[in-house]
């Protein structure tokens, strides 16, 4: 396939994506608007509508929303490329994934058939009444939560990963010192160092970082004050794309939330406070099954955590109306899940419909409002937190749990970091396996939460910057190994599983 | 300087206990020869009262100053502030400066606050100017928010007026005001919709020259309830006072982070959400009330030492052994000749606030003014060479 039409196929999807958009429609009718003014003349209509949509900053913000096309889903190769090779190529990927949604999905009917608690049902006026009366305080709702188990835990999400294999390729070739020592055993292509040294360029040791070398014994004039002053120019210029090259180096945390809903394009229309406050209403209307997993996730991550317990309400308020908002289900198209379909009562009383449930697609898993977090540290207005946490999730949270080959999935997070292991460390890899420590199973936690609880907010932050930056979650796999290459040394002495926990362990927000 | 510090104390506190202990400083009784008294407030009353006279030796050191009492009780600090004030504005001090309305553009940081019962006559004066307007009650000689209440009705506080036969107060010759009342401020800053407060701690070496020091990690105390500023819940103490003590009973307090947030939590949630240049400026302005308050003599005098989680433990535990690296640096047997300015790697987690030996050193006179829109503590200087800091002393 030539590049000509690669290109104008790209084109066309794009095309298809943004027409009909709000932004389309504002566009026009300010290009409409600007035909009354002197400066438009008729012999040069086309050139002087586009000088005005640039200087009054409108091919900025289409600018920005076709970067943000390019980077969710990046248009198909091939015009005959089968729908489900968008969400993953691999079939026995696929299938695995498959496999895992089942089961995530029989445990939901079965906890909703155990309890006697419906799926969804709507409730009573009363009730209806009394929530909307506590939507800012949900914290103080105690609900009796102990017959409600997490619908799966990480863990069990790893043994569903180690168990991968690929049909096709015969490991049995590769026994011995070259063979792969980890619980990984699906041959993915993952990066090595020297590969992420190009990739990463930015992060070479000679580049300044935030985070680094705006310690306080180092002096602003060598870094950080220069950088701080391009943060602020590319704020001004609203440019989506250099805000995420800047961010590569982190953001200073005065201008991070600005720069954060640069790069995910979320910028504050009026849309978005409308969509939200109909996703409270939906919240206040109905009940549903997942918003009792999201009541005990909450109780008993995010309330425990001596950063985030003063954002209980707000995870309250973001995650419920998460639930319910059916535009997450577009990013099916790219995801390897497919959403779950359950069956409710329809109309007549024989009458059972397959319906999404929950209606966005994604059922919250142990740990699941970490996510969402962090966030509350730069948003402090819900509609805006909602807005930006729902673009991080359907461009990044989303890989981290669902089974597929993408690289900045959880697969090739794991077989990265056990190949960056096993390559940089192999005495203590080879020693901790000995010791019945393999390190993905006390890894695997900080990875599936892209660290979030088990690093300061300062730092997790600074790490969030890069994952922007870099569009990729990469990093979050050489940072886990990073904590092993840290410890290396104390590693080498340990004995057990249970000690090398305790060794690496980075719970900061715990008592 | 050979011999161990002799020390005693009268708090049963591990965090003082295991301190002491790991300097290998001797234990001994308050009738022995002792170098280092960690006193509570009874004791420091009754050895520095008027009819004692006691007068600590050279080398003898305690935990508090004399005149303590001045800076713990609320009426006593509200008098000293507006005593401070007049005096500066008396000599002419540009610090005094007031605007249009009259209000003071450097030391307003009180407000309006009465005592009673002397000041009922002015405290109603004021409040029929606002009867809408909410009070809080505060008595004077307590703390850990007892006895606190709020009020919006002046009927709520008719027995603290002169004139009531009800009158429960402590007699007016004995001098002490029974309680302050302040403008109740209802629209306090709200971190995930709950109010909260600031616990800072100070180290003051000495009054004259001033030299004080404050501990980094102070935290932030939440009230496990949301805020709000309606009257039905005026009673409602969860809502409105941060103390642990007081939360500590709520329904909601948690005891594995108690309801606090460290100071750095603070400034990078404020530094996110308002920028970098707002949130410098509010600690400027906290460590500028901070030395003023000490200045005109005003200061809480007895921290809790009791902790309420493990991490709360730790941080008392480093506290004081930070602080007893200062006054008694090297663990030597104190000296009232001692040059008690400590280099900085010395300070610990603590930061000087402000030493007033190494202000009068360097140029005078707008000083004050002028640092105080200057740079916070800690932050960087833009003097020095390249790659070296200038020390995060003083205010320049």
């Amino acid at each position: 396939m030539d590049d000509g039409s690669e290109l104008s196929l790209s084109v066309a999807h794009i095309v298809r994506r943004l027409k009909g958009s709000h932004l389309h429609a504002q566009i026009e009718r300010r290009a409409k608007e600007c035909l009354h003014q002197p400066e438009i003349r008729l012999d040069s209509l086309r050139e002087d509508v586009r000088r005005f949509l640039r200087t009054s900053g409108w091919e900025r913000q289409l600018q920005n929303a076709v970067y943000r096309e390019l980077q969710v889903q990046r248009p198909p190769s091939h015009p005959a490329a089968p729908l489900e090779h968008l969400k993953e190529p691999l079939a026995y990927m696929r299938k695995a994934q498959a496999c895992w949604e089942k089961r995530v999905l029989k445990s939901l009917n079965s906890m909703s058939a155990e309890l006697g608690v419906p799926l969804a049902r709507m409730r009573p006026a009363a009730e209806q009444k009394e929530l909307t009366s506590k939507w800012n305080e949900m914290g103080t709702d105690e609900p009796d939560l102990t017959s409600f188990r997490p619908v799966f835990a990480p863990k069990d999400f790893l043994e569903v990963l180690i168990s991968l294999r690929n049909p096709n390729y015969d490991s049995s070739e590769d026994v011995g010192v070259r063979s792969h020592w980890g619980l990984i055993q699906v041959p993915l292509d993952v990066r090595d160092i020297p590969q992420l040294r190009r990739a990463y360029a930015e992060l070479n040791l000679t580049t300044g970082q935030l985070g680094i070398d705006d310690h306080a014994h180092i002096h602003p004039d060598l870094f950080e004050n220069e950088y701080l002053q391009i943060g602020k120019k590319v704020v001004v210029e609203q440019d989506s794309a250099a805000a995420q090259q800047y961010s590569r180096q982190g953001c200073s945390t005065g201008l991070r939330a600005d720069l954060w809903a640069l790069i995910l394009n979320s910028n504050n229309q009026p849309q978005d406070a409308m969509h939200y406050e109909q996703l409270t209403a939906g919240v206040v209307q109905h009940d549903l099954l997942v918003d009792s997993l999201i009541y005990k996730d909450v109780k008993l991550t995010a309330s425990n955590d001596d950063y985030y317990f003063v954002f209980e309400d707000f995870l309250y308020q973001v995650l419920l109306c998460f639930s319910r908002d059916t535009a997450v289900l577009e990013h099916f198209k790219y995801n390897s899940a497919t959403p779950p379909r359950s069956f409710v009562q329809g109309k007549g009383e024989d009458e059972e419909c397959a319906v999404v449930y929950p209606p966005n697609g994604v059922i919250p898993f142990h740990g699941f409002s970490m996510y969402v977090a962090p966030l509350c540290f730069l948003y402090n207005e819900p509609s805006k937190l909602y807005s930006v946490f729902r673009e991080m999730y359907i461009r990044y949270f989303f890989r981290l749990h669902s089974i597929s080959s993408s690289s900045s999935g959880v697969v090739s997070l794991c077989l990265q970091f056990e190949r960056l292991l096993q390559t940089h460390l192999p005495q203590l890899f080879y020693h901790l396996r000995q010791i019945g420590a393999q390190p993905l199973r006390i890894a695997f936690k900080w990875m599936v939460r892209a660290f979030s609880g088990y690093l300061s907010t300062d730092q997790l932050l600074l790490l969030w910057d890069r994952i922007l930056g870099y569009d990729s979650l990469e990093i979050v796999a050489v940072l886990a190994a990073a904590v092993f290459a840290f410890r290396a040394e104390n590693l080498m002495e340990v004995t057990s599983l249970g000690s090398a926990e305790k060794l690496v362990a980075v719970t900061p927000g715990k008592g | 300087m050979a011999g161990k510090v002799k020390w005693v104390t009268d708090i049963e506190k591990s965090v003082l206990i295991n301190n002491f202990e790991k300097r290998e400083w001797v234990q001994v009784t308050e009738n022995d020869d002792w170098n280092f008294y960690w006193m509570s407030i009874q004791t420091i009353r009754n050895v520095f009262s008027v009819d004692t006279g006691y007068r600590l030796s050279d080398d003898q050191m305690v935990n508090h100053f004399p005149n303590h009492y001045e800076l713990t009780r609320k009426d006593l600090m509200i008098k000293n502030i507006k005593r401070y004030r007049k005096e500066l504005e008396k000599e002419g001090s540009p610090l005094a400066e007031k605007d249009e309305n009259g209000k003071y553009n450097y030391l307003d940081f009180v407000p309006v606050t009465f005592m009673l019962p002397s000041d009922y006559n002015l405290f109603v004066e004021e409040y029929r100017k606002n009867p809408s307007s909410t009070w809080i009650m505060k008595p004077c000689g307590k703390a850990q928010g007892k006895g606190i209440f709020l009020i919006n009705k002046l009927s709520q506080i008719k027995k603290w007026s002169r004139d009531s036969r009800t009158s429960t107060f402590v007699a007016a010759s004995s001098g002490k005001e029974a309680y302050v009342i302040s403008l109740y401020i209802d629209n306090p800053l709200l971190i995930g919709g709950k109010k909260f407060d600031l616990r800072l701690y100070v180290l003051v070496t000495t009054y004259r020259p001033l030299k004080c020091y404050m501990y980094k990690l102070g935290f932030c105390r939440f009230c496990t309830v949301k805020y709000t500023p309606s009257t039905s819940e005026l009673d409602n103490m969860f809502v409105h006072l941060t103390n642990v003590a007081i939360q500590k009973h709520g329904d909601d307090y948690n005891h594995v982070h108690g309801g606090k947030w460290t100071v750095s939590n603070f400034r990078l949630y404020l530094e996110s959400t308002r920028g970098k240049e707002v949130t410098s400026r509010l600690f400027d302005q906290i460590h500028w009330i901070m030395v003023q308050s000490l200045k005109a003599v005003a200061v809480n005098a007895s921290p809790s030492l009791t902790s309420s989680t493990a991490n709360d433990r730790i941080l008392k535990y480093n506290l004081i052994n930070d602080t007893l690296n200062i006054v008694a640096p090297n663990g030597d047997v104190p000296d009232c000749r001692w040059n008690r300015s400590p280099p900085r790697e010395a300070l610990g987690n603590y930061q000087v606030l402000y030493d007033e030996e190494l202000q009068a050193q360097s140029d005078h006179g707008e000083r004050d003014l002028r640092t105080r829109s200057g740079q916070s503590l800690g932050s960087k200087g833009t003097k020095g060479s390249a790659g070296a800091r200038p020390p995060a002393a003083t205010w320049k």
